[in-house]
């Protein structure tokens, strides 16, 4: 009897207030997609750093013969084999060290080959002109400071070169986007919260002569605030199911179809990352716009 | 049933008091008027009552308890043994008289059984045997109060409380409106009725209090409008 009667008057409060019901789905809808978009964003981004950080090592490269005239540090020649020996000795030592690897002007000199073959500049080059390096990977790649400071100052070291400056911007990039993505989203949500505030009061207005009735027929507060924060929470809940549409539809046209192909050089999020979101914006969707109207109520429907 | 002691209320950012110092006591099964002219504190008075207001000074006892100490969620509990019938109906037009009658009983969540049973005897009760599935607004002004009643009376009150009940309607119209009220007094519900009907008044000698600008000028036990507008 209870379930039906509420049931009766929450379908009854959707349909009078259509135009707004539609306009908090909406808006819940836009503001739970960016913030679950913000979510899986962040996701990728540790994603990302996780598989890059993996790949990028530290590299020390050494003087060779040509570099003599090229920079202070190469002054007085190539690198002798002591010096190469002392410095692989320290990196052994040292604890944040991983491991090292060694790589040969001829090494170089291939996998120049191998990424640049088809150009004309790589007719020009030769052997030995590309330097000598130790490519050291670190256990910890933030600790590339140690390195740096330990080595490049060293005779026979011209440069001592962290691959992850080359990536850090792109993570700048990506982390300041999503800050961006989380202030639209704050927005979003104050104007998702005040247009449920607002409907409910319209809700209740609308209907001020039946709850009045029930007041003075003796129906508890609970009775009578029960259908407009169930009325929010369904319209929120409404809204949070679009949003997870947005961002499984995101996730599967944007990623999956598209970047995915595009740029295979990047680890993309898989599903898993989605299916910890959907949950959250789920309830986020129905317990926010409940409360919200909880609150707006607690001034309108006094006993 | 009800007693007042010393009972003042002043509104919010209002210096004049609407009840001044109003002392009284009706007892179970009595009928009672309350008249006096607009703004004298009728209304104010009957708010008290259904604690829609709390008292500024004294104590409201209705029913046994008092009001002032009932904390709010109490209120409803209170408020289901006090039946309450306005001038204005107070119907839910898109509702049909069954429908409008089970609304009061649907929302304190009676069983559908007991419902089921209880509405068209009550709308027996108050002559509208039949009229179950009429709408308010295809029914006269007596027979939409009638409805009202009905739906004041379905939980069978110990109080009931009328504000004007005959203020819409036709001299011949409330006499069977009165005559109603009547009945349902005789069952042993104390019946309170706000009423600016002279002819009403005087024909019924119940006990009348007069109120004026807030306080009780007047308490007369089968007595008679015998205020001039």
């Amino acid at each position: 009897m209870r379930a039906q009667f509420v049931l009766s008057e929450i379908g009854v409060g959707l349909r009078r207030n259509l135009t707004m019901t539609f306009a908090v789905i909406v808006s819940v809808a836009l503001s739970l997609g960016l913030f679950g978009a913000s979510l899986l964003m962040r996701d990728q981004v540790s994603t990302m750093k996780g598989y890059w950080y993996d790949k990028v090592n530290v590299s020390i490269f050494f003087c060779n013969k040509n570099d003599a005239d090229t920079g202070a540090n190469c002054a007085k020649g190539a690198a002798t084999q002591q010096q190469k020996n002392d410095i692989l000795a320290e990196l052994h030592n040292l604890k944040i060290v991983q491991s090292v690897q060694h790589e040969t002007s001829d090494q170089a000199y291939k996998h120049y080959k191998e990424q640049f073959g088809d150009t004309p500049v790589a007719g020009l080059v030769t052997p030995d002109q590309l330097p000598e390096s130790f490519r050291v990977k670190l256990k910890d790649p933030t600790k590339y400071e140690v390195i740096k400071s330990a080595f490049s100052e060293r005779p026979g070291v011209q440069e001592v070169q962290d691959q992850r400056d080359t990536v850090e911007p792109l993570f700048n990039l990506l982390n300041g986007m999503n800050w961006a993505a989380i202030g639209v989203m704050a927005l979003m949500l104050i104007v998702a919260l005040l247009l449920i505030v607002n409907t409910v009061r319209v809700s209740a207005f609308s209907r001020r002569r039946e709850t009045g009735i029930m007041r003075l027929v003796g129906a508890s507060s609970f009775y009578i605030q029960m259908p407009f924060i169930l009325e929010a929470a369904i319209a929120g809940l409404l809204g949070a199911a679009f949003a997870c549409v947005l961002i499984v539809g995101g996730k599967a046209i944007l990623i999956n179809n598209w970047l995915a192909d595009k740029i295979q050089v990047i680890n993309f999020i898989g599903w898993d990352s989605v299916a910890q979101v959907l949950p959250l914006v789920l309830l986020i969707g129905l317990l926010m716009p409940a409360l919200a109207a909880f609150f707006a109520l607690r001034k309108y429907l006094k006993v | 049933m009800i007693r007042f002691d010393n009972v003042s209320k002043t509104y919010p950012k209002q210096n004049r008091p609407a009840l001044r110092d109003v002392s009284l006591e009706i007892e179970r099964g009595e009928f009672v008027f309350l008249v006096g002219s607009s703004g004298s504190g009728k209304s104010t008075f009957l708010r008290l009552l259904l604690r829609e207001e709390r008292a500024s000074h004294g104590a409201v006892h209705v029913l046994g308890k008092d009001l002032a100490k009932l904390s709010n969620w109490k209120v409803p509990q209170m408020r289901r043994q006090v039946g309450t019938v306005f001038q204005d109906f107070r119907l839910l037009p898109n509702k049909t008289v069954g429908q409008n009658v089970a609304f009061a009983l649907e929302v304190i969540g009676k069983p559908r059984g007991q419902i089921r049973k209880t509405v068209p005897e009550v709308l027996e009760l108050v002559g509208l045997g039949g009229k179950e599935d009429r709408m308010p607004g295809e029914l006269s002004g007596g027979e939409q109060q009638r409805v009202a009643i009905a739906r004041a009376f379905v939980n069978r009150p110990m109080l009931l409380i009328a504000d004007e009940p005959t203020g819409n309607l036709d001299p011949q119209t409330s006499v069977g409106i009165m005559k109603l009220l009547d009945r349902i007094n005789r069952t042993g519900t104390t019946v309170v009725m706000a009423t600016h009907d002279q002819q009403i008044v005087d024909q019924m000698r119940k006990r009348v209090m007069e109120l004026e600008k807030g306080r009780l000028v007047r308490d007369q036990s089968r007595g008679v409008y015998g205020y001039q507008h």
